[in-house]
């Protein structure tokens, strides 16, 4: 099976209010999957459900090989998650944020060592280690927690809205680390504001209040809407949108 | 259990890494102690006295002799007339006067009543009460002297301070103190470092992780239990070697009360985590509903006794009532562990359905 992600009528409601309203796709495995939406549109709330937070209220997935509803257990320790809400500890320095994220996944002790230094040699970070993360520029610290989220190899990584508050350049190289990622195997679920990064990803799918108006490569989609660029394609599907933040 | 050594060394190297945490932590209690110790002192001492004495006799020398030279009187005038009573007392120059009456010396002998009048400010009700005690138990004392040279077989009232016979207010600050420290660090301290996770955003990693919630929960509970269990040996130290309060009852169960009671307070910091979404917020409950009613309604500060009764059911719901007696039963009357039954099972109680409780409503903020 070459499904990373296998989504079938999923729905969720709050009282009576259906914020993921009906969604089915498919991610496949090493793809890098963009997630877009407007604020409102449901794709946290989808998100949240695939890596088990949230349980639909209807409809069946798999994920990562495990069932959704029924194996959300198995399915958090095959996958990593970054949020934009920056999420290392301040206070602990490079190298114990590491282990700590190490431990939560039970990667084993003489394996974080080798694992620790590898990934921050390849960073060119190894002799920052001993920093406390506060002391970080904020594109450091996002790719750190990109890092810790891989740390486990995961199957997939869910990302969201990784790349908010940093600067172009800095989006680049967080971008590198994706693609490096995901040549490795690893699957890739995006959500994103910079409709520019939307055009890094295999595929897309944008979400209108609470349902899947289009899913394509960026190419195709722009060919269909006749746009130039994913900017266009947003607009012209998010003028529907009947919800109000 | 390995994950779980590295949560609880993540923890503690929060808590190591924040000074401001750890002078909280560590100073607090040792502040507290010198200060309700010292300071804040319910006892009355430096009682200011004038003496108006219209008799000049042996007797009423006698008893002014004895104002003079105890300890807790300062004696400021004794010659003052009866009319100037008033003045002495409005421009704070003593807080009692001593008023004899005319030829008492005389009248006593004689077997007639003679009288001695107490005028005392009473702006302060308590410590004026607390003074004219002071003050009448003096003269009844130097009284009992002249009961034994004449044989008038008269009753002396014969008053004496169980468990405290110096009155020394400090001890039944050092429960108290107690109780309340150790009701902020577990309770407050445990509620702000896991709404910051939440706050931070960690929180969320955590949910999505294969981490057991008890494990989340123990990690955040043993560092607060081990230093909890610190404060309350440097506590005892202090009361002991820096107060001189007699440490009568078994230190082991001192400890074990001790505990019970941590367990209760680290359950209730618990669930303000699981209510606050911000560490202000959990500071606030906390404060508000944690530790004003442990000093109010505890008995620390005012007897239980001493309520209204419905005041005195709701004391009954706050476990630093229950904690404090025992260690005052404990700690200062020397009681045995067989008198605490009540106090032990009501903590045992509280500890085990709040537990139970809040790793609940934890574990439902979880899904």
């Amino acid at each position: 099976m070459n499904n990373a992600i296998k989504i079938n009528n999923l729905t969720k409601k709050f009282g009576n209010f259906t914020a993921v309203d009906n969604i089915s796709f498919d991610v496949q495995k090493g793809e890098i999957f963009g997630f877009l939406g407007a604020n409102g549109a449901g794709k946290t709330t989808a998100m949240r459900m695939l890596c088990g937070l949230s349980v639909p209220t209807s409809g069946s997935g798999v994920v990562a090989g495990f069932d959704m509803t029924t194996e959300s257990e198995k399915i958090k320790r095959n996958i990593g998650y970054m949020s934009q809400k920056f999420s290392l500890y301040e206070d602990l320095t490079v190298w114990e944020n590491f282990r700590y994220y190490a431990a939560i996944y039970g990667v084993r002790g003489r394996e974080i060592a080798t694992r620790t230094t590898g990934m921050l040699r390849e960073l060119n970070f190894y002799a920052d280690r001993d920093t406390l993360v506060k002391d970080l520029p904020l594109g450091w610290k996002q790719k750190l927690a990109f890092s810790t989220a891989v740390f486990h190899r995961p199957e997939i990584v869910f990302l969201d809205e990784p790349t908010g508050g940093v600067d172009p350049l800095t989006r680049r190289q967080f971008w590198e680390l994706i693609y490096k990622a995901a040549e490795s195997g690893v699957t890739i679920f995006v959500t994103t504001h910079y409709m520019d990064e939307a055009e890094y990803c295999d595929r897309v799918s944008i979400m209108v209040d609470g349902r899947i108006e289009a899913m394509d490569s960026p190419a195709n989609l722009k060919q269909h809407f006749g746009a130039d660029s994913m900017d266009g394609v947003f607009r012209q599907l998010a003028r529907k949108a009947q919800r109000t933040d | 259990m390995k994950q779980l050594i590295s949560f609880i060394q993540k923890e503690f190297r929060h808590i190591f890494r924040d000074r401001r945490t750890m002078l909280l932590l560590l100073g607090m209690p040792t502040a507290m102690m010198i200060l309700f110790g010292f300071a804040i002192t319910t006892e009355v001492k430096n009682i200011n006295v004038a003496v108006s004495d219209a008799s000049h006799d042996e007797r009423t020398r006698r008893i002014i002799n004895a104002l003079a030279e105890n300890e807790y009187f300062n004696l400021r005038e004794t010659a003052s007339r009866q009319r100037e009573t008033e003045r002495v007392l409005s421009d704070g120059t003593a807080d009692i006067v001593v008023v004899f009456d005319e030829n008492f010396d005389e009248k006593l002998t004689r077997g007639e009543k003679a009288g001695i009048r107490l005028i005392a400010d009473a702006s302060d009700p308590n410590t004026a009460i607390t003074k004219i005690n002071y003050t009448t138990s003096l003269i009844k004392g130097v009284e009992s002297d002249w009961a034994t040279s004449t044989p008038s077989g008269r009753i002396i009232p014969n008053v004496r301070m169980l468990y405290n016979p110096q009155m020394k207010s400090a001890y039944n600050f050092v429960p108290g103190v107690m109780g309340l420290i150790l009701m902020l660090i577990c309770a407050m301290m445990t509620s702000i470092s896991i709404v910051r996770e939440k706050e931070t955003g960690t929180m969320e990693l955590l949910l999505v992780s294969p981490v057991k919630p008890i494990y989340v929960i123990l990690s955040k509970a043993v560092p607060y239990f081990v230093i909890a269990c610190v404060d309350v040996l440097a506590i005892l130290l202090l009361a002991v070697f820096v107060l001189q309060v007699p440490l009568l009852g078994s230190v082991v169960w001192i400890m074990v009360i001790s505990f019970i009671y941590i367990a209760v307070c680290l359950a209730l910091g618990l669930l303000i985590s699981t209510v606050a979404h911000t560490q202000v917020a959990a500071v606030l409950i906390s404060g508000v509903a944690l530790m004003m009613p442990a000093m109010l309604l505890s008995g620390m500060i005012y007897p239980v006794e001493n309520m209204p009764v419905l005041l005195e059911w709701l004391s009954s719901a706050i476990p630093a009532r229950w904690y404090i007696t025992a260690v005052k039963k404990l700690m200062i009357q020397g009681l045995d562990i067989s008198y605490l039954w009540k106090e032990l099972v009501v903590l045992s109680f509280m500890a085990g359905f709040l537990l139970f409780v809040s790793i609940k409503k934890f574990n439902v903020r979880l899904q």
